[in-house]
């Protein structure tokens, strides 16, 4: 008697399961299953809560060998430099390490903003060097040396002593004296969820209001005249069509107002023919583009200093000397124009030759 | 000028570098005197105009002509026939692939001199100042690399999903291009789009202020479908790590909510073609509404997790500052804005007379529901009229007559979106956030025509 619904339970089981199952063969023959060593390739960030980090470790000491070979060039010998992205370190003390608040933020004066004072999880510094450092080889850090560098910088911030070594098992210990792991906020309404619990209603709350709204405007900011150009001619920026014109800003203000106005043939064939860039230098495009390829730009300026010597510079110096200046691209070196190393070069012997060629010849645009 | 914007390490320092603490001071000192009470003045003379109606204003007894007839009694464009008129034209697939008009050369997107020491972790602004509708021309979206853009091999492209599911998958381009599709416009704006201006004017031009800013229908699978695909535990996975598959491998938290209503999506489509190598080609992630950074280019991976991951962009850059000290984490939506792009700064009106006030608006938190203008710096608003499409976390483009008077004007626009959210003006702005916030700057912008026609970014108290 109760053998027929009990058939009838397991039948609907069974549908339930089907269901469930469905959800993940809705498109027979679309994707395959990721093997083991395919997700261990590829899965590599690490959580706040250290999901994620492999065992490992790294002293400082080590990690000072590594800074100054692999990250000084652009960081600085002490994480403090602004040339290539804003310094890592400073701004944090001792009283921050207590409170888990760095004080210098509330400090509206304060110039600028290190990491440090900002990062609250040791886990993001981990996670970033480790994905994306060093700049131009990212991923290409053992995994001590990760732990090794992350050891530094925590200890350049005085944060760890200069005989620690960063592990697997002591950085959740390490995350209770950052200095800003008190530093985040969730309270407010802009995470595109419920999951932080956070407030709903937006933080300013304007009206439209459509008649003697505000009291008589004053303008209280506005660019500076020497300052005119600073963006580059600004009636090459615009079309040379329209219901305006950009103002040509090489003028003084005024000046070119009325001779712009002038819509008549003659002179809009006139500014089209000065906007049409020159493409009569493909030649030196071409070395333009390997600077790039080669990521040589990251650290030299066409004509101006970055961390090394702008090209204006070297070329100044070397006239002629092709061979020189393609062995110093391949080898790197220090000294001649300043304390800071270049690292040697993964680059062809052909293009290197290019680079000098055009170096020697006075690197033309 | 140009050879300064294009070549790499040929930068001229922004205003807001070069500027010493004495120059600051001399341009607030000028602003509090002379434009001040130039404006003053122009005010008294405009609202006496404004009482007498709108009628009293429209008395073009002889406004200059931008057409005049030529003393030869006409135009020679018209009474001497061009070549184009009476020759042979060009034939067809002369160029496989069109680009604009020669004439078109000034739509450059455009670098900000002395933002930035590298190309490769910069950002390139779109020409907002030229652009019609609400579509950006893919070859004229703005750029934001962490380390450079690269033009992947979409055949040796791979996307894995892993993390709380039943199965860990990994689906090739072919694979993920065979499920089904959906096409949608959305507008993408980098989280720090007018940072530049939190404090003080900065730079010149629309292009600068708001160009990080673009709008495309993106093609692509919804993230949901692959999820469920690999059997995403969508109950307990509260939060998917989106990460990159270049040299920065870019990660970001997306909340399991938005892509639960099918939102996001992992799309290979844009404006019709394949995604540009500079937006991510071949797979990148589409988070409508949500800042540019959340669309993570290259996209090799999603993992479910039931914690936020905190990554380097959630963690050190993204982060608002708030005047306690106190950092914004997690702070994504991009909050109802609008721009007007004629007239804008760095633009010349050619004469008094009908001018088409126009602009784009936008909400990361739905439809655009209306936008208003104002001529006098915010005393007095008009309803623009907005044009289709007015598509959710989409440009929507808005327009408004109006008859220049030849007098000094400060022009605004003020959107609302569905929700109610009405954009904010700058002190009210400031008064929550302070100024140091850097990202998510969605004020009202102000743009002071001034008698000789020239347009200028400035900001009014």
């Amino acid at each position: 008697m109760f053998k027929f619904p009990k058939i009838a339970l397991a039948l609907t089981l069974c549908l339930t399961c089907l269901t469930v199952f469905s959800q993940s063969t809705k498109y027979p023959g679309v994707g395959r299953d990721a093997t083991a060593k395919e997700v261990a390739a590829w899965d590599i960030d690490v959580r706040p809560d250290f999901k994620g980090l492999p065992a490992g470790s790294g002293s400082v000491a080590k990690g000072q060998d590594v800074w100054e070979a692999k990250c000084a060039q652009c960081h600085g010998i002490f994480g403090e430099s602004n040339e290539v992205f804003s310094p890592l370190i400073g701004g944090t003390s001792a009283q921050d390490i207590k409170t888990g608040r760095v004080a210098n933020l509330t400090r509206a004066d304060f110039p600028g903003r290190t990491t440090i004072m900002k990062v609250a999880t040791v886990s993001t510094l981990w996670d970033y060097i480790n994905r994306a450092m060093p700049w131009t080889n990212p991923k290409t850090l053992t995994t001590e040396e990760v732990y090794a560098v992350t050891g530094f910088l925590l200890n350049l911030a005085g944060i760890v002593p200069d005989d620690f070594v960063l592990s697997n098992t002591n950085m959740a210990e390490v995350q209770k004296r950052m200095p800003n792991r008190n530093g985040m906020t969730t309270a407010h309404a802009m995470w595109p969820g419920k999951e932080f619990g956070n407030a709903s209603k937006p933080d300013t709350q304007n009206v439209i209001c459509m008649k003697d709204c505000v009291p008589e405007p004053k303008v209280a900011s506005f660019l500076p005249d020497f300052a005119r150009n600073a963006h580059g001619n600004l009636s090459e920026q615009n079309r040379i069509v329209g219901q305006q014109k950009g103002a040509d800003t090489t003028r003084a203000e005024g000046s070119s107002t009325k001779s712009n106005a002038t819509t008549n043939g003659a002179s809009t064939a006139t500014t089209a023919a000065t906007a049409k860039p020159a493409d009569n230098k493909s030649d030196n495009k071409a070395v333009l583009a390997l600077l790039g390829k080669n990521v040589c730009t990251a650290c030299h300026g066409i004509d101006k200093k970055i961390v090394g010597p702008g090209f204006n510079e070297i070329a100044k110096k070397y006239p002629g000397k092709v061979d020189y200046l393609a062995g110093k691209i391949k080898a790197g070196g220090a000294g001649v124009w300043g304390a800071i190393p270049m690292p040697a070069q993964n680059i062809s012997e052909a293009d290197s030759k290019i680079i000098a060629n055009w170096l020697a010849n006075g690197a033309p645009k | 000028m140009k050879e300064h914007l294009n070549a790499s390490g040929r930068v001229i320092k922004a205003p807001e570098n070069f500027l010493t603490p004495t120059d600051v001071k001399t341009v607030f000192v000028e602003g509090k005197q002379g434009r001040r009470d130039f404006i003053r003045r122009a005010f008294a003379a405009a609202s006496t105009a404004t009482a007498a109606g709108v009628a009293a204003m429209s008395a073009p007894a002889a406004w200059a002509q931008g057409n005049p007839i030529p003393s030869e009694g006409g135009d020679p464009n018209i009474l001497n026939l061009p070549e184009h008129a009476t020759g042979l034209g060009q034939g067809v697939a002369t160029e496989g692939y069109g680009k604009p008009s020669k004439f078109e050369t000034n739509l450059q997107r455009r670098q900000s001199p002395g933002l930035t020491q590298t190309t490769q972790a910069s950002v390139s602004f779109a020409p907002l100042q030229s652009l019609f509708g609400i579509v950006t021309p893919s070859g004229l979206h703005f750029e934001r690399h962490h380390q450079g853009w690269w033009d992947i091999d979409p055949s040796k492209h791979r996307f894995m999903i892993n993390g709380m599911v039943k199965s860990p998958k990994v689906l090739t381009m072919d694979e993920i291009m065979r499920l089904p599709s959906v096409s949608r416009f959305h507008f993408i704006e980098c989280g720090a789009n007018t940072a530049v201006d939190w404090g003080n004017v900065a730079v010149p031009t629309v292009q600068y202020t708001h160009g990080m800013l673009s709008c495309s229908e993106f093609t692509g699978v919804p993230l949901i479908t692959l999820l469920e695909l690999a059997g995403a535990d969508l109950k307990n996975g509260k939060f998917v790590l989106a990460e990159g598959g270049d040299g920065s491998s870019m990660t970001r938290t997306i909340p399991m909510s938005l892509i639960t209503s099918g939102e996001v999506l992992v799309a290979y489509g844009q404006n019709g073609e394949m995604l540009r190598p500079e937006n991510g080609y071949p797979l990148r992630l589409v988070v409508p509404g949500v800042q540019g950074v959340s669309w993570v280019k290259y996209l090799r991976r999603v993992e479910v997790g039931d914690q936020p991951y905190a990554a380097k962009d959630e963690a050190i850059h993204y982060i608002d500052l708030q005047p306690n000290g106190l950092h914004r984490q997690y702070a994504s939506i991009q909050e109802c804005k609008s721009v007007v792009t004629t007239p804008s700064g760095g633009q010349v009106l050619l004469d008094k007379g009908f001018y088409n006030i126009t602009g784009l608006a936008w909400s990361g938190k739905g439809k655009i529901k209306r936008v208003d203008v104002s001529t006098d710096g915010g005393r007095n608003w008009r309803q623009a009229r907005l044009e289709t499409p007015v598509l959710s976390k989409a440009l929507s483009r808005f327009n408004l007559d109006w008859i220049w008077d030849g007098k000094p004007a400060i022009i605004q626009s003020r959107a609302q979106d569905e929700s109610g959210y009405v954009q904010p003006m700058y002190k009210q702005l400031r008064d929550v956030r302070g100024t140091r916030s850097i990202y998510h700057n969605n004020a009202i912008q102000s743009w002071l025509v001034q008698e000789n026609g020239e347009v200028k970014n400035v900001q009014v108290s």
